[in-house]
């Protein structure tokens, strides 16, 4: 699915495309994009997957993650809290939040999101260079939470974006924002050089 | 604190002033006849000294729609409900009072949004928060 940007400049005009974009969004997001889970499988694939170079860089990758944050709801403070000093997200290599989509490794999405925000979400995450990883933090951002029925919200984040790792809670506790990391960092590791987010295609096999 | 009027005095001194304006009124509220609303506004805010409208809501009731509009003197510390209605389900409309208080602008759209109510005479009566091409409307009791 194709972004196209409205080359179109009235303001009336530039809604209108809009809404074209958000409908066809709703029309083509209907089903979850399939998840790696392959990688779970601890002991099996660990000697066959990886070689010496493929476990140098995800070790490097492991350990120089700047995150994207993308705060649209409560979810955010948690995220503001795991990053502040008690919880101190810095030594998992977090050090600096980016705010630019081009400097960014993994996307943070904390909080609910609305078909009209899914469309800048699909516009920041085709921004980030690969490789590039996706943390749905929330019941929210994971399928809805309480807002799953409603007119205006996203089931699902998954549904347009892939997810690699997903935090439940409502909203979660810092501490499992911080075990979520781990595991993606468990999962990076687990990656190759070709495929570092492990990424399924539409049959559901890995794409390697 | 501010005093909240009593509508039952305040619809007699209306209705001298705007004839055929005041529909009925309790003790809170008063309900204003949806044609002389504007004209019922101005007479608020310019003779009365209802200078700030602090909220205005929208409300299905299946029956009718009811637009409620909370509005305060800041001059004599008092305020008041003004409600108007509107029976139709399909095409419902009321006169916007956005040209006496400027603060109904967005809360009207949001309205006409949510609710489908049109206010005529709104400067600028578009989609506040949903996107244009989006079917039906979300408040309304009979949405889903």
């Amino acid at each position: 699915m194709e972004i196209v940007r409205p080359d179109l400049y009235t303001p009336e005009e530039a809604d209108i495309a809009e809404g074209k974009l958000i409908n066809s969004f709703i029309e083509n997001c209907t089903s979850p994009i399939p998840d790696p889970d392959r990688w779970l499988d601890e002991e099996i694939h660990r000697n066959i997957l990886l070689t010496s170079l493929d476990m140098a860089v995800a070790w490097a990758r492991q350990r120089s993650i700047f995150p994207l944050i993308f705060g649209t709801a409560c979810c955010a403070f948690e995220m503001i809290g795991a990053s502040g000093p008690r919880f101190d997200l810095p030594r998992f290599g977090m050090d600096i939040i980016r705010f630019s989509p081009r400097q960014a490794d993994v996307m943070l999405i904390t909080g609910t999101i609305t078909w009209k925000m899914a469309t800048a979400a699909k516009m920041i995450y085709d921004q980030m260079p690969e490789p590039k990883w996706v943390i749905a933090v929330g019941a929210c951002a994971i399928s809805g939470g309480t807002f799953r029925e409603s007119y205006s919200v996203v089931p699902g984040i998954n549904r347009i974006l892939p997810v690699d790792v997903y935090v439940p809670g409502c909203p979660p506790r810092p501490e499992a924002m911080i075990y979520g990391i781990t595991r993606l960092h468990a999962k990076i590791v687990k990656g190759t050089i070709d495929n570092p987010g492990l990424s399924l295609n539409k049959e559901g096999k890995e794409t390697r | 604190m501010t005093t909240a009027l009593n509508g039952e005095e305040l619809a007699k001194k209306i209705a001298e002033a705007v004839p055929g304006s005041v529909v009925s009124s309790d003790k809170s509220s008063i309900i204003i006849d949806g044609k002389s609303l504007l004209q019922v506004a101005e007479h608020f805010k310019n003779k009365l000294g209802f200078d700030y409208l602090t909220a205005v809501t929208g409300v299905d009731y299946i029956d009718y729609f009811e637009v409620v509009y909370r509005v305060v003197s800041m001059q004599h510390n008092q305020s008041i409900f003004l409600k108007a209605r509107c029976y139709t389900r399909e095409d419902p409309a009321l006169p916007s009072v956005t040209p006496v208080w400027r603060a109904a602008y967005y809360q009207e759209r949001e309205i006409y949004d949510l609710l489908g109510i049109k206010f005529e005479g709104h400067p600028y009566l578009k989609r506040l928060l949903l996107w244009e091409g989006f079917n039906g409307y979300p408040l309304r009791r009979d949405y889903l």
